[in-house]
């Protein structure tokens, strides 16, 4: 065992010091949004059981799923934020999605159990400004006539890193509150008015978990995952959800994905009686004429995989798995747009 | 005041003054002994053999063995690029410059870089390195293990420099008077005579060089990257134990925490087992190396 | 009388011996000069690295970026101002903390603790330098962040009441602020200036104890009229070192500072560093915000390298005094 590490050490400094040849071809590296994070793994680790090819996925946020593919340092980006048509074609990027999800507020206040409490766009946007400083403030007393909130100061998380997640959440904070718009607006990384900045949904979850009094927003499989409260949200209709895979299927049906060129669509605020307001969709963006066609080949070899066989994988997580029109819509993008 | 009351005074002062030395250092103490506990503690449970095992990439049952083996190639590489270059460059500084100009401005800017942060390390190798490559082979290799090892190379550099120019200054000139008077010339008589009457102190340089890079995170993230495979090419993206674990403490799940936890315990003990590894090899000579 | 051939080769041999000698010295010399250059060429290539890859950001908007408080992906419009606060007062905490307990252990291990403790003490805290920064971060984050805020409340209700800086203690108990990282970073540096400290106050000369204590000094009164005064500068030499890592350091205050760029006066709230911003941020961002994050690198070894000349060139003159 020893030996053979030592004769493998000796071979490997041999080769970094000789070999320019690249790693094996069926190696890839994605990297980006943490919200898709959960079920990439998952689906890495089954596609390489069946395949032996192996995608390596790293959680870096949106933000620099964005820059790497941009820097072309990884094979795939990842992200919950589209680019525009125009972006794309500069740097000769194409985008498909890959996965729908929820974003749920995940807060942390003692006796108050995940789903008791209710929030609305403008209240959620007016805490997040640093203009709700307690629990028991009156328009959360308001929302919650029922509910016993203590007199606790929230901490606002957000996220330190650039975020489709964050995207999504200021996006739609910049819908429904126009102090928002105004004041911060929306982005993958906005100037936040207050707060604790966490890396990632895990580092957002990670705070909020520990800090007594906390709000946040991340990924519901992080919310489900690690036990931590969450809310429910009067959406556009002014009806109160509850975050499930169904009210997001509700959302994410609302969506007319076949006139959105290179499927820029974002879909928080959507309209309907069951619509989670917070839905969002994850992107891969990659090359249209990739420096290293294998590589591309494989990985949409890995996302057709996905589609075929990860959604159940998918759901069990509570992402929501793409439809059917919408897979097809995404098989003749790639015959179209990408050369190889 | 009377006499008998500046020496009460003086007593009261000289008494809580030393009371309150005792009490920091028990402080000191307390806090080294708190930090070893909770590692210790937290991190006995979770060694599990399956750490060895399996890779990072399993979320749910996740091991560390790609990024243990990333981090000893990564070390070990590190260290056949600064160790050569330290030694020569300590024994410069010892034989050639001890009291040149140029020798004393290394020396000092030496000192310098031994506390420089390494983070700037790890930029310094993303524009040096990553990027340029990234670039020559159109991003086909960019992040990746070898300058994940330069990048840790010079963090252990400057200790090696520092030490052995330092051991060789111990060796008595004596022995260099003898040997030349031999007709030696300097190159045999730094590296057969010299070289080989430090080589204990140079050893210590290199080990203590180990110590502090092993557990370096900051350079590794823009220049290692990460990896959620196993993998001993070193143009690829290498995972290292360092990086994992502050992915792993990064990450609100239990399960996670816990093999962050071993990680942290394997890599305290791999770094204090050397640096006790060094006292006892060199506790005869004093070297110090803040 | 002739030279006998055998002995004409040997001068020969001798004679090429030394030339080949010479050439392999100066070859020897040359590659020793040339890693030791090398040192040099790192020193230099991180500035200049740094420079080059902040120069859109350093020279493109100069004074701007380092005297905004804004940090905005949204509008590119980044400022140096909140991370290098974030830096300098966690770092002065530190100092503040880290200082009087260094003095306090040098003083227990050179003039109090019996012989046979001394060096397993100082042993013992010198162990604390070794342990990695990332162990203090997840000790910070799982341990001692609880911990903070558990007793932050009670900070809060009598430092908060003070007049003046009562300001620096008032807030929620987070647990994470630029508190806690100061403290983390406090026990981090203070093996660093009480090895100094100790390692300088067994250079004082014996005889100068020696005719204070005969004059009748106290113990206290030996160390704070002839030893400080004797090692001066040394002391401030290593306090400005365990500074020069505290302004440096990452990894143990990027889970416990809470990565806010919001500016406030409170010691509670969470802040941000240079450090962490970079190791937050780096991977994600492009163009401008890369760029800004680079020139905030250059920043910090800018800073850092000025307080290490000076604590390098403090520490210098004791050994001058003793003439090595």
């Amino acid at each position: 065992m020893l030996t053979s590490t030592k004769s493998r050490i000796a071979m490997i400094v041999a080769a970094s010091l000789f070999s320019v040849a690249a790693a094996q071809a069926t190696d890839i590296t994605g990297a980006g949004s943490s919200f898709v994070y959960p079920v990439v793994t998952k689906w890495s680790a089954a596609y390489a059981a069946k395949t032996g090819n192996q995608v390596n996925y790293q959680s870096i946020g949106s933000g620099g799923g964005i820059a790497q593919i941009k820097a072309g340092t990884v094979d795939f980006g990842a992200s919950d934020m589209p680019l525009d048509s125009a972006t794309l074609a500069k740097f000769g990027l194409g985008q498909f999605p890959d996965v729908i999800g929820g974003i749920v507020p995940a807060f942390n206040v003692e006796g108050v159990a995940p789903g008791a409490m209710v929030l609305d766009g403008p209240t959620l946007a007016d805490i997040y400004l640093g203009k709700i400083t307690k629990w028991n403030d009156p328009a959360l007393v308001k929302l919650n006539p029922g509910l016993k909130l203590p007199d606790l100061a929230i901490t606002v998380v957000h996220r330190s890193d650039g975020s489709g997640t964050t995207f999504n959440f200021s996006d739609y904070l910049a819908k429904v509150s126009p102090e928002w718009k105004a004041k911060v607006g929306e982005g993958t990384a906005v100037q936040w008015p207050a707060g604790v900045g966490g890396k990632g949904n895990e580092g957002v979850s990670q705070y909020v978990r520990q800090i007594k009094g906390s709000i946040g927003y991340v990924e519901y499989a992080y919310a489900l995952q690690n036990h931590i409260g969450y809310a429910l949200m009067k959406n556009a209709a002014g009806k109160v959800v509850k975050p499930t895979i169904a009210t997001f299927q509700a959302a994410a049906d609302t969506a007319d994905w076949k006139d959105a060129k290179d499927f820029n669509l974002v879909m928080t605020n959507a309209p309907g009686d069951t619509a989670w307001p917070i839905t969002a969709t994850s992107w891969v963006i990659m090359y249209k004429q990739p420096k290293d066609v294998a590589h591309s080949k494989v990985v949409f070899d890995f996302f057709k995989w996905s589609y075929e066989h990860g959604q159940e994988q998918a759901r069990s997580l509570d992402y929501v798995p793409l439809p059917p029109s919408l897979v097809k819509q995404i098989e003749a993008y790639w015959a179209s747009e990408y050369k190889m | 005041m009377s006499t008998q009351g500046i020496y009460l005074r003086r007593r009261i002062v000289n008494v809580t003054a030393l009371l309150l030395g005792g009490c920091a250092t028990v402080l000191g103490l307390l806090f080294l002994v708190w930090i070893l506990w909770v590692t210790i503690s937290n991190g006995i449970g979770a060694l599990h053999l399956s750490l060895f095992t399996k890779i990072t990439a399993y979320a749910d049952e996740g091991g560390l063995s790609n990024a243990i083996v990333g981090s000893l190639i990564m070390d070990l590489m590190a260290l056949l690029i600064c160790a050569p270059i330290g030694v020569m460059a300590g024994t410069y500084l010892a034989e050639y410059g001890r009291n040149s100009k140029l020798g004393a401005l290394i020396r000092f800017l030496n000192d310098i870089l031994l506390s420089a942060p390494s983070i700037v390390m790890g930029l310094f190798v993303y524009v040096i390195i990553v990027l340029p490559i990234s670039n020559m082979t159109h991003g086909h290799i960019s992040f990746s293990g070898f300058a994940g090892s330069v990048a840790l190379a010079l963090i252990g550099l400057p200790v090696i420099v520092r030490t052995t120019d330092e051991m060789l200054q111990l060796v008595p000139g004596t022995l260099r008077e003898a040997a030349l008077s031999l007709g030696v010339p300097q190159w045999k008589l730094t590296v057969q005579v010299l070289v080989r009457a430090a080589a204990s102190g140079i050893i210590t340089g290199v080990l203590l060089a180990l110590a502090r890079l092993a557990g370096e995170t900051a350079p590794l993230l823009f220049t290692a990257f990460g990896n959620n495979f196993m993998t001993v090419h070193p143009l690829d993206k290498m995972a290292s134990l360092p990086v994992a674990i502050y992915q792993y403490t990064n990450d609100p799940s239990p399960a996670l925490h816990s093999i962050a936890w071993a990680g942290a315990l394997l890599i305290t003990l791999f770094v204090l087992a050397l640096s006790l590894l060094t006292r006892l090899l060199f506790s005869r000579k004093k070297v110090s190396y803040e | 009388m002739q030279t006998p051939p055998a002995e004409q080769t040997k001068a020969r041999n001798v004679d090429e011996r030394s030339v080949a000698d010479a050439r392999h010295d100066r070859f020897f010399h040359g590659v020793l000069k040339f890693s030791a250059l090398l040192v040099l060429a790192t020193l230099l290539g991180a500035a200049l690295s740094t420079l080059w890859g902040g120069r859109e950001v350093l020279f493109g908007q100069g004074l701007h970026f380092l005297t905004s408080n804004a940090w905005n992906p949204v509008e590119d419009d980044y400022g140096a101002v909140a991370p290098v606060f974030g830096t300098l007062v966690t770092s002065l905490i530190a100092l503040v903390l880290a200082v009087p307990v260094s003095f306090g252990i040098a003083l227990f291990i050179t003039e109090i603790a019996p012989a046979w403790m001394r060096g397993p003490v100082s042993a013992a805290i010198e162990l604390l330098a070794g342990i990695p920064s990332i162990i203090f971060g997840m000790w910070g984050l799982f341990v001692f962040v609880p911990f903070m805020s558990r007793i932050e409340p009670a900070l809060s209700a009598t430092l908060g009441k003070l007049p003046l800086v009562g300001k620096l203690f008032q807030g929620p108990p987070l647990g994470l602020g630029l508190l806690t990282a100061g403290i983390v970073l406090a026990v981090m540096i203070l093996p660093f200036i009480s090895s100094v400290m100790r390692e300088v106050f067994q250079t004082v000369p014996t005889r100068l104890k020696e005719s204070s204590y005969a004059l009748g000094s106290s113990t206290w009164e030996v160390v704070w009229d002839i030893v400080l005064p004797y090692t001066r500068s040394a002391v401030i030499g290593g306090i400005f070192l365990g500074l020069g890592r505290a302004l440096g350091e990452t990894m143990a205050v990027t889970f416990v500072l809470g990565n806010s760029y919001n500016i406030t006066s409170s010691l509670l709230m969470p802040g941000t560093s240079i450090s962490s911003s970079i190791a937050n941020e780096f991977n994600e961002a492009v163009g401008t915000h890369r760029s800004a994050l680079i020139a905030l690198g250059f920043v910090l070894f800018l800073v850092t390298f000025v307080v290490l000349l000076i604590a390098r060139l403090m520490l210098r003159q004791l050994v001058k005094r003793e003439g090595k």
